[in-house]
């Protein structure tokens, strides 16, 4: 393997607590975890992946246009979303499913995205959908949106006062393939400039579809954006409490108004990109072996039984799963298609009188065929 | 009623500093704008009296500073971008198209995406490459966009105010061989909404279509028209999405013959899709085919000869000539 050892690391592979050289300034944030929150953790992370599993069995039974699984990288994703506070704002890329779940929105919102039924999904000003941003396909241009949104987060005065309430800081989510964007260069400009409360958050899942990472960048990623004049830590993506910690701690110094921060987590994709990938062309199988023998759930199943988690707790964990999921079968054939009026109706948010004409167009001759609209 | 003469630069920078004191959301950002007021002037002075966090002088990236705009947007800011010409916006063009534009129907109505970008445009000016060029066809044929042109000092003080305050993005091009000529601006109030346009002068053989910088020429060329007895209309379509075609299709059924004129290359264009529009709806109105005097489909060229791809004033009688003889 060429893959560097992870600069952080809490949980060994076999789910030993063994916090690795370097990590001493994240332990706090380690140690301040409740048991609540150990089984938070694990509940997101088995949860989200039996999700992943109903929505790709519902797109092989054709009821989804296409299904991006988060099949491995479930620790990287709950670490951090669990490290953000309620007022901090998350820019997505597409596979960041847990994230929006922990943040409060109905996966549905993600479901109905690739179904086909809509290309939003849910409000991102809507309180109860906590500050979680669309996805956003054009790869590393949400990179952009989030250091604009912590430019104005700056202006507003809403970092460095001291309050964790309203001390404001901003994590975007992207992959390796995006690193060699210029999008995700420029934003790390743009946020070394204003000194932006941004976390760049890389899920170096070792492949953008078939292209390894090995080909992105001839250095390990994190090292990138030093040349910017960004901070940068390199975490075992797969280790939920290395992800968490290091998250807490770049979260916070960007609300202390520290400026923005980037980290790297080491993880893999275990299986497709999306449904319409085929990894058998390009992953081999002793990478893969041995990225499944750090499964990031298996591993802190370990720690939890380590720590004489019940096996009442897992039998319940295993059970909302199969409920959430079977409630998301359930609600995803119920979907309705959509109507003329999603076609038009908010491509401006003024009325535009090209589009006026061209819905009551539209309308018209759909109602000369006589069926009901 | 207080109307001041004006350069249309001035008058842009007159009405931003209008809306920047009406609206403190409002906020400038681009390449130069600050200390120096940006390449042309137009935002001089700004920055020293609204200050550093109000007209930003951003790294030299144009995505960057579009996909930063959407950004702060999000946040409730209202951000007009400055593109330093127009051949420099294209590092920008992914960002406009694929997310400024559409991330208002994204949200089904929950977002706004109120960003004014502006780019000066077109040529007359002597300059070397990717600074005289006419992209405007690029833009408007993207949903989601407002795009707009004025062509006098009147219309760019005003324009620019009502652009920033629409909650949809729009893509402000500025004629710049217009920026220096003095015009009436009157500082009470607008003559016409953002999207209308503008009978310039009327007339009764045939009908001139054109935006811009074109607008000047097309006066120019009616008033020569005019000595020799012709009487042309000319149209200032002031906006090119969307394109307010009633003043066009009224003038059409007067005088049954249509010129639309424009910098830009013709095949694509605005020009192209007027032609089209009025051939639809004004048939039985025209007495000769659209004529459509435009650049040529060839790169614009170096300034030496920028003349020969330039539609003028002759190229505009010529093919009036044409429309009158068929």
């Amino acid at each position: 393997m060429t893959t560097p050892p992870p600069a952080v690391q809490f949980l060994a592979t076999d789910g030993s607590f063994a916090p690795s050289a370097g990590s001493d300034e994240y332990l706090p944030y380690v140690e301040a975890l409740s048991d609540e929150q150990h089984e938070q953790f694990y509940r997101d992370m088995a949860v989200i992946r039996r999700f992943d599993t109903e929505c790709t069995n519902l797109q092989r039974q054709g009821q989804m246009a296409l299904w991006p699984p988060s099949h491995g990288q479930e620790a990287a994703q709950v670490g951090s979303a669990r490290a953000t506070r309620a007022q901090d704002h998350i820019f997505p890329s597409y596979r960041e499913h847990v994230v929006g779940k922990i943040r409060g929105i109905d996966l549905m919102g993600i479901v109905e995205l690739m179904r086909g039924t809509t290309l939003g999904g849910w409000d991102v000003n809507d309180p109860k959908n906590g500050n979680f941003h669309g996805y956003t396909l054009v790869l590393g241009t949400q990179t952009l949106h989030a250091t604009g949104y912590g430019m104005g987060i700056n202006f507003d005065g809403a970092v460095g006062t001291g309050n964790p309430d309203t001390d404001t800081a901003v994590i975007v989510y992207f992959g390796d393939g995006s690193t060699s964007e210029g999008d995700v260069n420029e934003a790390m400009v743009f946020a070394a400039s204003y000194q932006t409360p941004t976390v760049f958050f890389l899920q170096n899942n070792q492949w953008a579809i078939s292209v390894p990472v090995a080909t992105q960048s001839r250095v390990p990623l994190y090292l990138r954006p030093r040349g910017f004049g960004i901070p940068s830590v390199q975490v075992d993506g797969n280790d939920v409490l290395a992800s968490y910690a290091v998250s807490a701690k770049h979260l916070d110094d960007a609300r202390n108004g520290l400026g923005p921060s980037y980290i790297e987590a080491q993880t893999y994709r275990i299986g497709a990109h999306t449904t319409s990938d085929d990894p058998t062309r390009y992953q081999n199988d002793e990478q893969l072996a041995y990225w499944v023998a750090r499964d990031p759930i298996l591993r802190f199943e370990a720690f939890l039984k380590n720590k004489g988690a019940s096996e009442a707790f897992f039998a319940d964990v295993e059970q909302e799963a199969a409920d959430f999921a079977a409630d998301i079968r359930h609600r995803t054939l119920e979907l309705p298609n959509p109507t003329i009026d999603n076609l038009f109706d908010h491509v401006y948010s003024e009325p535009h009188p090209l589009v006026t004409e061209q819905k009551a167009w539209l309308a018209n001759y759909e109602a000369s065929f006589g069926g009901d609209k | 009623m207080a109307v001041e003469e004006l350069p249309l630069a001035k008058a842009i920078n007159a009405g931003l500093r209008k809306a920047m004191t009406d609206n403190d959301k409002v906020l400038l950002m681009g390449e130069d704008i600050g200390t120096l007021g940006g390449v042309f002037r137009v935002t001089e002075g700004i920055k020293a009296e609204f200050g550093d966090k109000r007209v930003l002088d951003t790294p030299l990236a144009e995505s960057g500073i579009v996909g930063t705009a959407i950004g702060l947007a999000l946040r409730g800011y209202r951000p007009v971008c400055e593109i330093q010409f127009d051949g420099f916006v294209y590092p920008a063009f992914n960002q406009i198209t694929t997310q400024l534009a559409k991330l208002t129907n994204r949200g089904r109505g929950t977002l706004r995406m109120p960003v004014v970008i502006r780019i000066p445009y077109g040529a007359h000016i002597g300059a070397i490459e990717h600074h005289m060029e006419s992209p405007e066809a690029y833009f408007a044929h993207t949903a989601g966009l407002r795009v707009v042109s004025p062509s006098t000092p009147n219309d760019a003080y005003w324009m620019i105010q009502e652009s920033i305050e629409s909650n949809d993005p729009v893509i402000f091009f500025e004629p710049k061989s217009r920026y220096w000529p003095k015009g009436p601006v009157d500082l009470d109030a607008s003559a016409s909404p953002l999207h209308a346009s503008r009978v310039a002068r009327t007339g009764t053989d045939a009908t001139l279509v054109g935006h811009g910088a074109m607008v000047t020429m097309m006066l120019q060329a009616a008033e020569l028209a005019a000595t020799e007895g012709v009487s042309l209309e000319v149209i200032d379509l002031r906006s090119i999405s969307p394109i307010d075609y009633a003043p066009i299709l009224d003038s059409v059924t007067k005088t049954g013959r249509l010129v639309v004129c424009q910098e830009a290359s013709g095949f694509v264009s605005v020009g192209s899709e007027i032609a089209a529009t009025v051939a639809e709806k004004a048939f039985y109105s025209l007495q000769a085919p659209v004529i459509r005097v435009s650049g040529f489909d060839v790169p614009m060229p170096a300034p030496r000869i920028e003349s020969l791809f330039l539609p003028d004033v002759d190229r505009i009688l010529e093919a009036v000539d044409r429309s009158l003889a068929f």
